[in-house]
């Protein structure tokens, strides 16, 4: 997720997705989920901190909106479940995981910003398999940049984005009074 | 809050910021919530190996460790001064020398000489933790302190934390100090006058002979345990003595505020610094102390094992 935040001049982003844009890209997520998602009821929309879990935020409350129901959310930790620990100058910050008690008989969709190489998710599903066994996990993402390290796919894409793997993708959610959108930085 | 964690030994917390023991805190926050899942494990340290050297014999704190280890899943190797070969005349450094020949990741030492953890961190490559030398610190007992204090209080800043007992031979008084005033806790020492020297007023905290005077002002007492078997005995007359003017005892229980903590590093001796109604009390945290012991312990292996060296 480091690749995506760090900050640059603006002479090399261009932008991707502006904040109207996210808009239409997560609410047609939210119906995608309805859709294979009979019942709502045993869904948990889990995000990856920090922004994934935003996402997560915004997509339960589209859906919601639509279907006048509460849709379950959590958090997933994955700074202790990643592969790479030893090899990083600098430590993920570890976070608390929040699931529901239970994941007997729940679809965990595990909401993420961008998709990249599937180590991300690889951990996350670690994770989730420590706290029980889930009838299904799913994944949903803002963006998905290819570049795939991993046999991992989505099962929900707000928007599919090629890239190149020294192009940075930063996201921005409107956190405090930051501007939305999302934009490919060129190294 | 915005610090990197950098380092790769936890030899005490003098040295350690605010902002630096906080990040140790909030990390053990993360790590608690393990102890609570289906499967009690993350892969968090697997590969890495890490030696608990135990030369000063300890049950509780080792086994906190190794249990702390298991879950992060890394691979454990116990070692005391019997099981090593200090005993056939090797020397301190020539065994930390040979477990890093062995590729220890991390070395978990326990050792009745102060000093003794940065001796060997400033010569071997792997990780170092202090789990207590000679009377210097105790750092992962005055975190657990800390993380316990917090949990219940939010925060440190305001509080007056007081300790009693035998503070001079203390490692853990001494790294309780060095946190709690960092945080912007008010501490007073409390013990007899050959246990509590006033030199400790130089660490910015208060000194006093009379815990009948502190008690009803105090948001959390920390209750040291009288070290029999180091014959400490010609520093106050009797145990008796001892408990009649500083054991919480059920009366003067009954003095402190409803909500102060109160707290004991273990193993209790019931009825000398403390009276069993009180131990086993409402305000007693002392089982919480060791539950989180073993979250902060995650913490500290997990930040110096993790990164990168």
């Amino acid at each position: 997720m480091s690749n995506q935040t760090k900050k640059s001049g603006a002479d090399h982003r261009s932008v991707v997705m502006d904040a109207p844009a996210i808009d239409r890209a997560l609410r047609r997520l939210a119906h995608e989920i309805i859709e294979a998602n009979p019942d709502l009821r045993t869904v948990v929309l889990a995000g990856i901190p920090s922004r994934g879990n935003d996402i997560a935020q915004r997509v339960a409350a589209e859906i919601s909106a639509v279907q006048g129901s509460l849709v379950d959310t959590g958090i997933i930790d994955v700074a202790m479940h990643r592969d790479d620990v030893g090899t990083r100058a600098e430590l993920p910050v570890v976070r608390a995981t929040k699931l529901p008690h239970s994941l007997e008989g729940r679809t965990v969709i595990i909401v993420d910003d961008v998709l990249y190489t599937g180590r991300t998710v690889r951990a996350a599903m670690d994770a989730i398999s420590s706290f029980g066994r889930p009838a299904r996990i799913q994944l949903a993402v803002l963006i998905d940049r290819g570049h795939r390290e991993l046999p991992i796919r989505p099962d929900y894409v707000g928007k599919n984005l090629p890239t190149s793997p020294n192009e940075k993708v930063q996201v921005r959610l409107g956190d405090g009074d930051e501007e939305q959108g999302v934009w490919i930085i060129k190294d | 809050m915005s610090i990197r964690w950098t380092r790769k030994d936890l030899l005490g917390l003098r040295e350690l910021s605010a902002d630096e023991i906080l990040f140790v805190l909030e990390t053990a926050d993360a790590f608690k919530q393990v102890g609570t899942r289906e499967v009690k494990k993350v892969p968090a340290l697997r590969g890495k190996t890490l030696v608990n050297f135990f030369v000063e014999p300890s049950t509780r704190t080792r086994t906190s460790f190794e249990l702390a280890a298991f879950r992060l899943s890394a691979d454990v190797i116990n070692m005391s001064a019997t099981t090593s070969s200090l005993t056939k005349g090797e020397t301190l450094k020539d065994t930390a020398r040979n477990l890093e020949a062995l590729h220890t990741d991390i070395l978990v030492l326990r050792h009745s000489s102060a000093g003794a953890a940065q001796f060997l961190a400033e010569r071997i490559r792997a990780s170092v933790i202090n789990a207590g030398d000679g009377a210097h610190e105790h750092p992962t007992q005055g975190l657990l302190d800390l993380y316990t204090i917090r949990e219940h209080r939010g925060k440190m800043a305001g509080l007056h934390v007081v300790i009693v007992g035998d503070i001079l031979f203390s490692r853990v008084a001494r790294s309780n100090i060095f946190a709690l005033t960092k945080l912007g806790a008010r501490v007073t020492l409390v013990g007899p006058r050959t246990l509590v020297p006033r030199a400790f007023e130089q660490l910015g905290v208060q000194v006093s002979y009379r815990l009948d005077e502190v008690l009803a002002d105090a948001d959390v007492i920390n209750l040291l345990r009288i070290q029999h078997e180091r014959q400490r005995k010609e520093y106050f007359p009797s145990i008796g003595e001892y408990t009649s003017l500083f054991g919480l005892t059920n009366a003067r229980a009954a003095r402190l505020k409803p909500d102060c903590l109160v707290m004991h590093p273990g193993p209790i001796n019931r009825g000398v610094e403390i009276d069993s109604e009180v131990a086993d009390g409402s305000r007693s945290v002392i089982l919480e102390q060791v539950t989180n012991g073993l979250a902060v312990r995650m913490a500290v292996l997990y930040l110096c094992g993790g990164i990168a060296t």
